[in-house]
């Protein structure tokens, strides 16, 4: 594989924003009760994420280091208030659904993260692609997240009835637990489970050693 | 590069530059853009008025059906004050028309409106405007079927502003809608579920003493002057009632619908 495509693809599965960095996990909460709202929170955050990395790099040998922060966030801001409107513009219906977490891309930490561990040191494109890239890892993340929760929370897909709910007259019984954030923290955690099964180089080392269990007096 | 990137000069000509680009690029993406934005907004609040009259059911119906179905209502201007429709004449002296008339910007133009006192701002709006635009459906007959009225009030972060739909009696509820509001997403902001604006239909908001008798209640809300407050919002309920309280009182439309519309 080229360097640029490894960029690209590495953050997909090996490298996950979410599952392997723990990043951006608070929208991945609020945004995936609906799978037509999480896409369009991936739109934009990896349209964020890709041009924020593009302009920080192509700067990034003159940006003072004494405010290097506020740069990267003065950037990071001015995209997102553009994102924000122009789906306020062309997409407004959506835009009131997202409502604050639209505004909150600009705390997402992938944004900030991939801007100061890789804009700041490499050039345009690789950050362009390594933006695109941990966006779509960012993206199949919310989009499991944001399948399952649509179908089993209200039995339809993109707002199509898939399971015919028992209040319009069908059979299934929906699950109000995945209507609520934390069903999101549960299927990220599988998500993670099933990727570090596959995947077994992604599994942390001990922190610490548990002791083993002892039943000598005086051990409580 | 030059040693002197980190430079005091160069820092404050890196940070004035980044300004000045990101403030054109911000600066013109919102003038640009602006009237598409104030087109979504104004299909949005005549949508929540079909909503509040329940012609609109957002599960099936599409924004291309809103303007068709708006244009079935007539746009009356109401006089709070004296509580009745104005004429056409007194329009045409005021300088009004029921279609462009903002309400909002009305409320703080001192000659439009009036401050008020810290009992009469149940809905804590401060001041309110003299006149309001309000929407009547009428029959084959010519009487008034349905009438929708503008109101607002305040809830934990900000001014709620939507429609409250009653029937000819002027009494029952036919349906609320919320167009714009800073309630927080999945609490307060739960106003706006079809959901719990489902209840609000066939309330009745006055009581027998023709005062308005209406509660936003914790569990339940089964009465015919109840509806069931939102979990985890009681400021947002609270708003909402006094809302309620507020528009359809003395100092709202209370004398308007007595005169006009229950009389």
């Amino acid at each position: 594989m080229s360097a640029t495509k490894t960029i690209l693809i590495k953050p997909i599965f090996m490298n996950n924003p979410i599952a392997l960095q723990i990043l951006g996990v608070c929208s991945a909460l609020a945004v995936t009760t609906s799978l037509q709202v999480s896409l369009v929170m991936c739109m934009a955050l990896t349209a964020v994420t890709a041009f924020s990395n593009l302009f920080i790099s192509m700067i990034r040998n003159h940006i003072p280091s004494s405010i290097r922060i506020i740069i990267q966030m003065t950037i990071i801001a001015s995209l997102v208030i553009l994102v924000d409107q122009i789906l306020k513009a062309y997409a407004f219906e959506i835009s009131k659904q997202l409502s604050v977490f639209v505004g909150l891309i600009i705390t997402n930490c992938i944004v900030m993260g991939r801007a100061e561990a890789f804009a700041m040191k490499n050039p345009p494109i690789p950050s362009f692609m390594d933006g695109i890239g941990n966006g779509l890892g960012y993206s199949v993340v919310l989009i499991v997240v944001g399948t399952i929760r649509e179908l089993f929370g209200s039995g339809t897909l993109l707002g199509y009835t898939i399971l015919p709910t028992v209040s319009d007259g069908g059979w299934y019984q929906p699950n109000g637990l995945m209507l609520l954030a934390p069903s999101a923290f549960f299927i990220i955690g599988f998500f993670i489970w099933v990727l570090r099964n596959k995947h077994e180089e992604q599994v942390e080392d001990n922190e610490f050693e548990m002791m083993p269990h002892t039943t000598e007096t005086g051990a409580h | 590069m030059s040693s002197n990137v980190n430079s005091v000069q160069n820092v404050i000509k890196v940070a004035l530059g980044l300004c000045v680009i990101c403030s054109i690029m911000i600066s013109s993406a919102a003038v640009l853009l602006k009237p598409r934005q104030t087109a979504n907004q104004l299909l949005d609040r005549n949508k929540n008025v079909l909503i509040a009259a329940g012609m609109f059911n957002p599960d099936v119906d599409t924004n291309a059906d809103v303007e068709a179905r708006f244009s079935e209502f007539n746009a009356r201007m109401v006089d709070l004050q004296e509580g009745r429709f104005l004429t056409e004449e007194e329009m045409q002296s005021l300088g009004v028309d029921p279609q462009s008339y903002d309400q909002q910007s009305a409320k703080n133009d001192p000659e439009m409106s009036i401050n008020l006192t810290g009992d009469q701002d149940v809905a804590s709006i401060r001041r309110r405007a003299n006149y309001a635009t309000v929407y009547t459906l009428t029959n084959d007959s010519g009487e008034i079927e349905s009438i929708v009225l503008p109101v607002n009030g305040y809830g934990l972060w900000g001014i709620m502003y939507g429609f409250l739909a009653l029937e000819s009696d002027g009494s029952t509820v036919r349906g609320i809608g919320f167009y714009d509001h800073q309630e927080t997403p999945g609490l307060g902001g739960e106003i706006s579920n079809p959901d719990w604006q489902a209840q609000w239909v066939g309330k009745e908001v006055y009581g027998d003493n023709g005062n308005v008798n209406f509660r936003v209640v914790k569990g339940g809300g089964s009465g015919d002057n109840e509806i069931d407050a939102l979990s985890g919002a009681t400021l947002t309920s609270r708003g909402v009632e006094n809302m309620v309280q507020f528009w359809l009182g003395e100092n709202g439309f209370g004398p308007f619908l007595e005169n006009e519309i229950q009389g």
